[in-house]
């Protein structure tokens, strides 16, 4: 049955573009955007402000139309489709509750203008309002209850017709922090005991990775990345993914042999570091190589295991780790992260001359 | 311990009547500001008022004005009416009828314009805002001719020889002149075009305060475009429609010059009936008690709308 589901995606994008204006005010919001979203997944837009996450969604949710290209759910062509005729559902991120309407005829509105009996309707309402812990706010007026509370009555609002796909854009943005993570659970929760694909939009790149099953990455209008949340972070494959993800280190190589899908990494300091690659048909030529601040080792002064060497800058204590900031002889910085241990109080000061030490698992070679 | 209290005390008793002191000075400050207009209210609008309401109560002079003893025959003429020859009481039916005439062209032409002016408005709310003043200018551009131009303008498209007669016989969509001028038809195209703009203006304001997308909310939620407009455009713009609504049903009610010139003597309404008894009628209380009964009538129909209009919808949005 899962397989059934997995085999037609639940979403798909066929090279979608979206212009927006013409002439000076010409905006290219969505640049040939392709992309597979499968059943049940939770499925993350993440990107800067201004990338098109929300123009992909309303796309999918049917307020606007493709400039070329096609959406397909569930196989079948959707592109010109009214949003009344799809099975998919939004959360608005400013909720957009309807003001003259109590909590539960929000929430019913849906099954309502499908026709559906006012039993069932009251039914699935209270259901509704179990699964969002809203209970004993079925009568208030949506002016009469908080952010959060109306958050949770959007949730309700888009997920009581059963849409076959929900779309949420920046659903938790207008939230406090800790009222953003309890929600963020919730999402989580309601997404695995509902079963429906979610599509998510955040420019919050934790919130997306820990949140997702898979993230796409977009910038200016390009799906530049789509995978795990691990294989986002581990392996990205361009350096605006490496870098709007996480801390990371840049460095500017020359790759100039490759043997054994491992490859040797000019530095600009002369000294050589060796790098995983993907295969053997890597063209040489400059590259940039990515490492992780958590990737990297500090050694003591000048040892031989060291790929770079430095003097150590700035040391950050965040409790379970600490940021080593090392000036590089070459001139650079770069950030080492170490967990912290009980008796590593007083092993490194500033000003002590350092090594880093980088396995070759740990450097990701980019080629732009 | 116990001294430092009773002047802590002290303090607190003089802080609270300063600030009280500060309050009682703030609101007179504000019953200013407001007392130029109350003037005008007072003088301009309740003094008339007043003196029509004496005058309705006094005996009729013989060549117009008021003789002062109190008289009972205005407000008997206003419903009831004296046979001359046998003196039975019947109801005064040209009046009645005046009173229907005028209700009833009044709800039309606020219904006629509710219905032209609601897509008008939602057409203006939704351009952009450069557009939106474009259109805006273009609804007020009626209010800066004479109401009387702007009748006789209608009188020349509507009467036999006029525009529309000549067009469509042109087009040989009717073989002879259909008779307009002097008909109620007249009189409602004329009120609808005058009160048009007051109808779009408050429609408009309340349209562009709409958030659009709770439009989109709905169309989300499986609501057709009809079942948008139902519910959730109308209840949300509802204070833009009784506002529109009183506006135009008002001064439809003691419309004059519309009724005069497109109506012709034949069709009056209260206005025109108003009018005739305090000129050619030589009837000041009547006129008078006329006139009352108009003012009671707009506000029995004010009342009665707003209730109902409010009953239905409309519980937190401004
Ligand atoms: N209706 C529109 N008319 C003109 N340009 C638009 C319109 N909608 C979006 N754009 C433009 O398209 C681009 C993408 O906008 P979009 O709203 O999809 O960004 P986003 O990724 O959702 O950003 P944010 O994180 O700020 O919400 C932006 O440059 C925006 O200015
Ligand atoms: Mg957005």
């Amino acid at each position: 049955m899962r397989s059934v589901a997995d085999a037609v995606a639940a979403v798909s994008a066929h090279q979608v573009t979206k212009v927006f204006g013409s002439g000076s005010d010409r905006v290219v919001a969505l640049d040939d955007v392709s992309v597979d979203i499968r059943a049940n997944e939770f499925f993350t837009l993440l990107g800067p402000s201004g990338c098109g996450k929300t123009t992909l969604l309303r796309l999918i949710a049917g307020f606007d139309h493709p400039t070329s290209g096609r959406i397909d759910l569930e196989g079948q062509d959707i592109s010109y489709l009214p949003p009344y005729k799809r099975p998919v559902n939004t959360v608005f991120q400013s909720y957009a509750l309807f003001p003259h309407m109590t909590v539960a005829e929000n929430i019913g509105f849906g099954l309502k203008m499908l026709g559906k009996p006012q039993s069932e309707i009251d039914a699935e309402v209270s259901k509704m309002l179990k699964l969002v812990k809203m209970e004993a706010m079925r009568d208030r007026a949506t002016s009469a209850i908080s952010g959060g509370q109306q958050q949770r009555v959007a949730l309700a609002r888009a997920l009581a017709p059963k849409p076959k796909v929900l779309l949420l854009d920046e659903p938790l943005s207008a939230l406090d922090l800790k009222l953003r993570k309890e929600m963020q659970i919730e999402l989580k929760r309601l997404q695995s005991e509902t079963g429906i694909t979610f599509i998510f939009v955040t420019h919050d790149q934790e919130e997306a990775l820990t949140m997702s099953d898979r993230i796409a990455v977009m910038s200016a209008g390009k799906i530049l990345q789509v995978g795990s949340p691990r294989q986002i972070y581990d392996h990205p494959s361009h350096r605006f993914v490496a870098d709007f993800i996480g801390e990371t280190n840049f460095l500017e190589a020359e790759l100039t042999s490759v043997s054994k899908r491992v490859g040797k990494l000019k530095l600009g300091s002369g000294t050589t570091i060796d790098a995983s690659l993907p295969g053997d048909g890597v063209a040489k030529g400059p590259v940039t190589a990515v490492v992780r601040p958590e990737h990297a080792n500090l050694v003591k002064g000048k040892a031989a295991a060291a790929s770079l060497t430095g003097k150590l800058g700035n040391i950050v204590y965040f409790g379970t780790d600490t940021h080593y900031h090392v000036a590089l002889d070459d001139g650079g910085e770069f950030i080492v992260r170490m967990q912290n241990a009980r008796d590593d109080a007083g092993r490194w000061s500033v000003g002590d001359a350092v090594g880093v030490s980088i396995d070759k698992d740990a450097v990701q070679v980019l080629r732009d | 311990m116990g001294k430092s209290a009773v002047a802590a005390d002290k303090d607190a008793t003089s802080g609270a009547l300063a600030g009280e002191e500060a309050r009682r000075r703030d609101i007179q400050n504000r019953w200013l500001l407001a007392t130029p207009a109350l003037v005008i209210i007072l003088f301009a609008a309740l003094g008339p008022l007043l003196i029509m309401l004496v005058y309705s109560f006094l005996q009729k002079g013989l060549y117009g004005g008021v003789i002062w003893n109190f008289s009972g025959q205005g407000w008997f003429d206003v419903f009831l009416s004296k046979d001359i020859f046998d003196d039975t009481i019947s109801f005064a039916d040209a009046h009645m009828l005046i009173f229907w005439r005028s209700i009833k062209l009044s709800l039309i032409t606020t219904i006629a314009t509710l219905l032209l002016g609601f897509p008008t408005a939602y057409f203006i709310a939704t351009r952009s805002p450069k557009w939106r003043g474009v259109f805006l200018f273009l609804v007020t551009i009626p209010f800066w001719t004479n109401l009387l131009i702007r009748t006789f303008a209608i009188q020349e498209v509507i009467k036999n020889e006029g525009l529309l007669n000549i067009v469509l016989l042109k087009l040989g969509l009717i073989s002879s002149p259909i008779q307009i001028m002097f008909t109620d038809t007249a009189i409602l195209l004329g009120m609808a075009y005058v009160y048009l703009p007051l109808m779009v203006l408050p429609l408009y304001a309340s349209m562009e305060r709409l958030d659009f997308r709770l439009v989109e909310a709905g169309y989300d939620l499986y609501a057709t475009r009809l079942q948008v407009l139902r519910r959730i455009i109308i209840p949300l713009v509802k204070p833009g429609i009784i506002a529109g609504s009183i506006l135009v049903f008002v001064p439809s009610l003691g419309a004059y010059v519309t009724p005069r010139i497109l109506g012709g003597g034949k069709k009056m309404m209260l206005g025109n009936l108003i009018e005739l008894q305090f000129g050619q009628g030589r009837n000041w209380p009547l006129g008078a008690a006329l006139s009352i009964t108009l003012l009671v009538i707009v506000m029995v129909a004010l009342l009665f709308y707003v209730r109902n209009a409010s009953k239905s919808g409309v519980k937190s949005h401004g």
